[in-house]
């Protein structure tokens, strides 16, 4: 399979009509909106559905409408908005409808900046909208993996029938590399006609199909509540991603990032191991669910003394390197949230203070 | 002898939630007798809003998804965009499409988008308990505006069909009432008009139809009804004012 040199957002717009999803609204914002003018151009070559809606509030219920009529879906956006999406995100939630949102996080909060940030992990995670409910996160650390995540997404979505949401930084969407794309169309779309409000002539059955996430009657709205959260507990089974580097032998330093974040730390930990100082790193892959039992294990190895959670935002995963590494080794935050990316220097003085007696 | 009249295919046997005097049911059965007489009942989509007829799924046998508040053109659009082939129609009352889902019915619209939107206006807020509409008229008693509107604090009334057909691309902006047999007539025809401009490929098109609330607005269904006719027809006048005939006239704009 041929190589081709392409900027992260364009290469996302094509890993989605490659994953057979040729339908897609969104409202521009920086730094994504390349997406949007790829496939302006890209999905009428190919048939599909290109609109661009009147404000992100309207796009996440394009996404619902079209996601309840049974089709593959997806948006992108960035991190204001985002959040003007949540709304729409709590509702398809609820409504247990499949889709895919794309987050190339900016800086935050309110405007915040235009560069990259990882300041929406809570967000993403643990907060995307109203009442109980969940994304399967993926993170990306480079455009190929961008692009293989955004294919694997739209199947898991169906699964789960549940959003799935791709978490990159700003720097995935802007940068340009090298990328090729696994073969075309490696899942159909699963069968939806139990479910999706898509007209009820062509079904077997004579029964309408309603779409909706009311549920008056306190029995019901818990049962449909048990029912997200069984399938939140299988996403924790079943679809735990990371990479472990590093991490054979010995070392004193476990560092936890993910995305652009991680390539730093991987490099940062390449140059200490010339020095002779061995420093492990666990990269999430997925972040909801979050690979607790790997940074656990990794933590506890009798030869780390600490372990560093580094990523672009005020201390937002660390929470969840505490809650997984319960007390056996102290945590510590490093981070930054202005748009500068942490150099290899930084992580490696962070490293070698964090090891130099006190 | 043959049936004359009788219960649409396109709806439920049920006994519904609405009121006495509440207008829901009359035109929950013409949109149903609409949907039977055009035999589209297994292609269609209703999305029913927040507010009264958030259960209007209840009643109406198709397919259907429910909207966020004021949402629904923009659902509709969703669907109708992915999904050419089915016939999609929004039923939404005054708060949700003329407060809160104002940017998304305007948009929709403006877009030419086709599908059909049931627009049902009785000046207040009825799930919600009779609270101030952007419809609510000058000095109406609301449990928000309990000395009257004041228009020099929230303005005049919002004359939705108007605002709408002020839009160049919208094709069919009709407003009906059903406050009377003779109305009833007149706003069946327009709702069957819609879908079938919507059948047609043709254009979007919205049927506002003016209703009581008798609940909200302290009346009895009798004194409802004269006051719909006293003073919300005048403000509210019924007929179309737009049909996609009309669009001849606009002139093309020039491209360089």
């Amino acid at each position: 399979m041929s190589k081709v040199l392409m900027k992260g957002n364009e290469a996302i717009a094509e890993a989605a009509i490659r994953a057979g999803c040729l339908n897609y609204f969104a409202y521009p914002i920086t730094p994504q909106s390349e997406v949007a003018e790829y496939l302006s151009w890209r999905l009428p070559e190919v048939n599909g559905v290109f609109l661009q809606g009147e404000s992100e509030v309207a796009v996440g219920y394009m996404i619902f409408g079209a996601a309840g009529a049974g089709v593959r879906v997806f948006t992108t956006s960035s991190s204001p908005g985002i959040s003007l999406m949540s709304e729409a995100i709590s509702y398809l939630c609820g409504a247990q409808l499949p889709a895919v949102f794309v987050n190339i996080m900016r800086g935050g909060p309110g405007l915040g900046g235009i560069l990259p940030s990882q300041a929406d992990y809570f967000q993403a995670t643990k907060g995307i909208g109203h009442g109980d409910c969940r994304l399967l996160v993926m993170a990306p650390a480079s455009v190929q993996e961008a692009v293989e995540m955004v294919m694997t997404a739209f199947p898991l979505a169906e699964k789960y029938r549940n959003p799935v949401m791709i978490l990159g930084d700003g720097l995935i969407g802007q940068m340009m590399e090298p990328v090729s794309f696994p073969d075309q169309l490696k899942t159909e779309p699963s069968n939806k006609d139990d479910w999706a409000s898509n007209g009820m002539d062509h079904r077997k059955r004579d029964k309408r199909n309603l779409v909706r996430s009311l549920f008056l009657d306190p029995e019901q709205l818990n049962n449909n509540n048990l029912a997200l959260r069984a399938k939140y507990e299988r996403m924790k089974q079943e679809e735990v991603r990371f990479e472990a580097y590093n991490t054979q032998g010995d070392y004193s330093v476990l560092m936890v990032s993910y995305g652009t974040m991680s390539r730093v730390c991987k490099t940062a930990a390449d140059m200490l191991k010339a020095e002779g100082i061995e420093v492990g790193l666990i990269r999430p892959q997925t972040l909801f669910p979050y690979p607790e039992m790997a940074v656990r294990e990794a933590a506890r190895k009798s030869s780390c003394r600490a372990v560093l959670s580094i990523e672009m935002s005020m201390g937002q995963m660390v929470e969840d390197v505490e809650r997984s590494v319960q007390g056996a080794r102290p945590v510590q935050w490093y981070g930054k949230c202005g748009g500068d990316v942490p150099t290899p220097e930084e992580i490696i003085d962070l490293v070698k203070r964090t090891l130099s007696p006190m | 002898m043959a049936k004359t009249f009788q219960r649409p295919r396109a709806m439920f046997e049920a006994h519904t939630h609405y009121c006495p005097g509440c207008t829901h049911g009359i035109i929950h059965r013409l949109v149903a007798e609409t949907i039977d007489e055009l035999e589209i009942r297994g292609r269609t989509v209703g999305i029913a809003p927040v507010g009264c007829a958030v259960m209007a799924y209840n009643y109406i046998d198709c397919d259907f998804q429910e909207a966020a508040h004021g949402r629904a053109p923009a659902m509709a659009t969703g669907i109708k965009r992915v999904r050419p082939d089915l016939v999609v129609f929004t039923y939404q009352g005054d708060g949700d499409l003329a407060s809160i889902g104002m940017g998304e019915i305007v948009h929709a619209a403006n877009r030419g988008e086709k599908f059909t939107t049931i627009f049902v206006n009785n000046a207040i807020y009825g799930m919600t308990g009779g609270q101030m509409a952007p419809t609510t008229m000058p000095n109406q008693r609301t449990t928000t505006s309990p000395f009257g509107r004041k228009t020099e604090e929230v303005g005049m009334p919002i004359r939705v069909a108007e605002l709408l057909a002020s839009l160049v691309t919208p094709g069919y902006i009709t407003r009906q009432t059903v406050i009377g047999p003779k109305y009833v007539q007149k706003a069946k025809r327009a709702i069957r008009q819609a879908f079938q401009y919507q059948l047609e490929k043709r254009c979007f098109s919205l049927v506002e139809v003016v209703s009581t609330c008798p609940t909200n607005w302290g009346m009895t269904p009798q004194e409802a009804i004269h006051w719909a006719e006293e003073v919300l027809l005048p403000y509210y006048p019924l007929g179309d004012l737009k049909t996609p005939h009309d669009q001849s006239k606009e002139k093309p704009c020039k491209v360089k």
